[in-house]
């Protein structure tokens, strides 16, 4: 494959800047995190990684992360659904207001779940006679999480339902299907990849995510301490190994999501052609 | 869309009511209350707290790191841009993984590549020891973990929108005698200018709430390098709720005008 397309100058100059400044901002600064682990040698990574405080983190990150993307697949598609089929006062406002977990920090989201969900806060004191602990315990992580992965699912499913045709469902009530029938067997699978891939995004911003868990978790070792969090906590007291060792794992699971979900978009799109 | 093809009104209203109903729990309360917390004292409490001299400190370098990182990020999008959209080349699709890795990456991982390659204990610790240069626990290391966290936003916006936009109208005025810089000037940016501005919005919004990152880099030093988001961690760890959600609520109102300013742009590009 040669460089077809072009009369046009600038290529040499263009790419020349963005190797330099993605190596530099990006990928020389990342490289540090793999070679110190491999300076830690495998007995060390491995005890690091295996302790059981680590462990925890790691199941607590990824178990709470999944139902908060669980969560967010079925009241995404839910939220997506009544943008795009129905007419209703507030819609556009409504659209709007679905990306604000992108534009608000996530420490302002952090503090105002924790005070609203804290045994004295507005949702909290209506929770506890109820015996739902929300903050300070693994539900709390699970709401933080929820928050920060609600637009992925919506936005990606969004345009799906937008660009479908009307015909596959005339077809399919005209052969007598109901409209459950037609949303579980026609509409459903043809949103598969889309309710995926959003799933997929929602979760590896869960795992990854330290400003809105970090209030409303509690950090108690072994309960409610998240894997980030225990990456900050190993830096505060210069245990740089240990740091790295954790970073390192999750790092490895966040690319194989990225890959998995570039996987799912040529799916989906290969989907979309045919 | 016929009466085959949509549900029962009933059916519509209660989807409606539980979609409402989850986006309120989820969203417009919290909202909702950032602004009553920073309210709760009055608003003379609410005025004192966003001019302490620890608050305006935060203010500044927040809008200094985000002026930095964005014009930076901006011809950095623009730039890989021009070469991934109007060029094809072999790696390219390689390198707009690349270039989407920080998001990936979690705040805290961010930041800490940074403690690893400027720290005292990091590569090149010694030798800024020696000349003299702090990096991490500064103003650099919080400039430096903000440029990373929102590296992709400018180029993946302009991408597929140069992509589509194909290369033709440069290609007709470059044939017609224009130089690369006056058919980029007079002829792409015009046709992107929506794209970037979208692109800048995004990252603006980022770039002044990002917490996890510019905490592992920052070293929590009052008035010298604590962001707004920083600030709002060390009042609330203190006990200063009106002080917190005071802050708090001043980049409550950056998300709202982000908002309100991206739905704008769609507008227009949508035209």
């Amino acid at each position: 494959m040669r460089r077809q397309k072009s009369a046009l100058p600038g290529f040499g100059l263009a790419l020349g800047f963005t190797l330099t400044y993605l190596g530099l901002v990006v990928l020389l600064p990342l490289s540090t995190i793999f070679a110190r682990s491999a300076g830690l040698g495998w007995g060390a990574f491995w005890e690091t990684v295996t302790s059981p405080r680590v462990l925890a983190s790691y199941r607590l990150s990824f178990m709470a992360s999944f139902v908060a993307a669980a969560v967010n697949s079925v009241f995404g598609v839910l939220v997506a659904w009544v943008l795009v089929r129905y007419k209703f006062p507030g819609r556009r406002l409504m659209d709007a207001l679905v990306d604000l977990p992108f534009a608000l920090p996530t420490a302002v989201a952090g503090i105002a779940l924790t005070t609203l969900y804290a045994p004295t806060g507005w949702m909290g004191s209506r929770l506890a006679p109820l015996g739902i602990q929300v903050a300070y315990a693994p539900l709390g992580v699970m709401l933080a999480l929820t928050f920060i992965g609600l637009p992925f699912v919506v936005r990606t499913v969004q345009p799906v339902l937008q660009d479908m045709e009307a015909d596959i469902e005339e077809a399919a009530a005209s052969l007598g299907a109901s409209r459950g029938q037609i949303f579980l067997k026609v509409l459903l699978p043809m949103l598969g990849p889309a309710i995926l891939t959003g799933f997929a995004l929602a979760f590896a911003r869960a795992i990854g995510e330290y400003g809105s868990v970090v209030f409303i978790s509690g950090n108690m070792p072994m309960k409610t301490e998240i894997a980030p969090l225990l990456i900050m906590t190993k830096l505060e007291q210069f245990d740089y190994a240990g740091a790295t060792g954790i970073a390192v794992v999750m790092l490895v699971a966040s690319f194989a999501l990225l890959l998995a979900i570039n996987v799912l978009q040529w799916l989906g799109r290969r989907q979309a052609a045919g | 869309m016929t009466a085959a093809t949509t549900e029962s009104a009933l059916v519509r209203w209660c989807l409606i009511a539980a979609a409402l109903a989850f986006m309120g729990l989820f969203l417009v309360l919290p909202l909702a209350s950032v602004f009553a917390e920073a309210l709760a004292k009055g608003w003379a409490a609410y005025g004192r707290e966003m001019v302490t001299p620890d608050a305006l400190a935060a203010i500044r370098l927040t809008l200094l790191a985000a002026a930095i990182a964005v014009p930076l990020n901006l011809v950095f999008g623009i730039a890989a841009a021009w070469a991934i959209a109007k060029f094809s080349f072999p790696g390219r699709n390689l390198l707009i993984t690349l270039i989407d890795l920080p998001f990936a990456v979690s705040p805290v991982i961010s930041g800490m590549i940074y403690v690893l390659l400027f720290g005292t204990q990091g590569w090149l610790g010694p030798w800024l020891e020696a000349h003299d240069i702090t990096i991490i626990f500064a103003v650099p290391g919080i400039v430096l973990a903000t440029i990373f966290v929102t590296f992709p936003f400018v180029a993946r916006e302009l991408i597929p929108l140069m992509e589509a936009q194909g290369t033709e109208d440069e290609e007709a005025a470059v044939v017609l005698g224009a130089t690369g810089w006056q058919a980029f000037w007079r002829v792409t940016l015009p046709n992107i200018r929506w794209g970037v501005l979208y692109g800048v919005i995004l990252c603006n919004a980022r770039a002044m709430g990002e917490f996890g990152a510019v905490s592992v880099v920052s070293g929590h030093i009052r008035g010298v390098t604590n962001t707004m988001p920083l600030h709002v961690e060390i009042l609330y760890n203190e006990y200063n709720f009106v002080g917190a959600f005071a802050v708090a609520s001043l980049l409550a109102l950056l998300a709202l005008v982000t908002l309100v300013a991206k739905t704008l742009v769609e507008w227009r590009l949508q035209r």
